[in-house]
């Protein structure tokens, strides 16, 4: 069996803004612009996760995509999904929201429940045009 | 009779809540679109306008003037913005998809230019949700 890569995509509706909690409000919004906007605003995000290594011979499984769906689910929709960002999630009480930070968080937060043999890939849209990868290569 | 049509985009954040309402009839009826701390989406707007074509020029309407009005009315006071906090057109509305569309139809409609008549609002709260309102004035 040969190195392959398994997919699955599911999408989450939050709120968020971007500051820096070391500097001040001017510095903020001349770096962040209407990113840093007071009272919020949000995205719908759309999370792909990638999985790769050799699929079972028996199954021809790399994993089993309904596995894979209920862990996103568990993990990550559960704990994201029309939530703020900024105020409801652990992670993002001092590190800023950003799509690059989003992917990093999301990532650690599948590590764990996923085998040390198959490699894990987070890709996030926050907008059509807009995408963050982690890791950046496989 | 032809029609134009514009696509544009505004992210936001806002919450569904009743303020009439207990905070478990909120959640009852909203469930969690009602989250205190709100949510967002990225909205896709698409506007269509309706008549004749000038002769001289070939336009219905000069598709710029048409995006400059949705950037104006729509889209600067709505983008990267707190639907239920910080637009003043939205005040005591409950930003909905549906309210959401009726608000933008009111918005655009008194700015078209002679002769250009507004058809229809078509706006996508998600990929797999929208609503399109075509005006006041259409029957069944």
């Amino acid at each position: 069996m040969h190195q392959t890569a398994l997919y699955r995509t599911e999408h989450f509706n939050a709120a968020h803004r971007l500051l820096c909690h070391d500097w001040n409000e001017e510095k903020n919004r001349t770096v962040f612009g209407k990113c840093f906007s007071p009272n919020y605003h949000g995205h719908n995000y759309k999370l792909t996760v990638g999985l790769k290594g050799i699929p079972d011979a028996q199954t021809g499984y790399l994993a089993d995509t309904k596995w894979l769906s209920a862990l996103i689910q568990r993990q990550v929709i559960d704990y994201m999904d029309h939530r703020n960002l900024n105020l409801d999630i652990e992670e993002f009480k001092i590190l800023n929201p950003t799509v690059e930070n989003i992917a990093c968080v999301i990532y650690n937060r599948l590590r764990p429940f996923i085998e040390n043999t198959i490699d894990l890939k987070i890709e996030l849209y926050e907008t059509e045009r807009n995408r963050a990868e982690y890791p950046a290569t496989w | 009779m032809v029609f134009l049509t514009r696509h544009e985009f505004f992210n936001a954040a806002h919450r569904l809540s009743n303020p009439h309402w207990t905070d478990a009839q909120n959640e009852a009826v909203f469930g969690k679109c009602a989250n205190a701390n709100w949510h967002g989406h990225n909205y896709e707007l698409i506007v269509t306008v309706k008549g004749s074509v000038n002769t001289e020029t070939g336009f219905l309407m000069d598709v710029k003037v048409l995006s400059q009005i949705l950037q104006q009315e729509v889209c600067e006071p709505l983008d990267h913005k707190n639907l239920n906090l910080d637009v003043p057109f939205l005040n005591g509305i409950l930003p909905s998809t549906e309210n959401l569309c009726i608000a933008i139809w009111n918005r655009i409609e008194p700015h078209l230019p002679k002769g250009v008549q507004l058809h229809r609002v078509k706006l996508y709260e998600t990929p797999r949700i929208y609503v399109e309102y075509f005006g006041p004035l259409l029957n069944n």
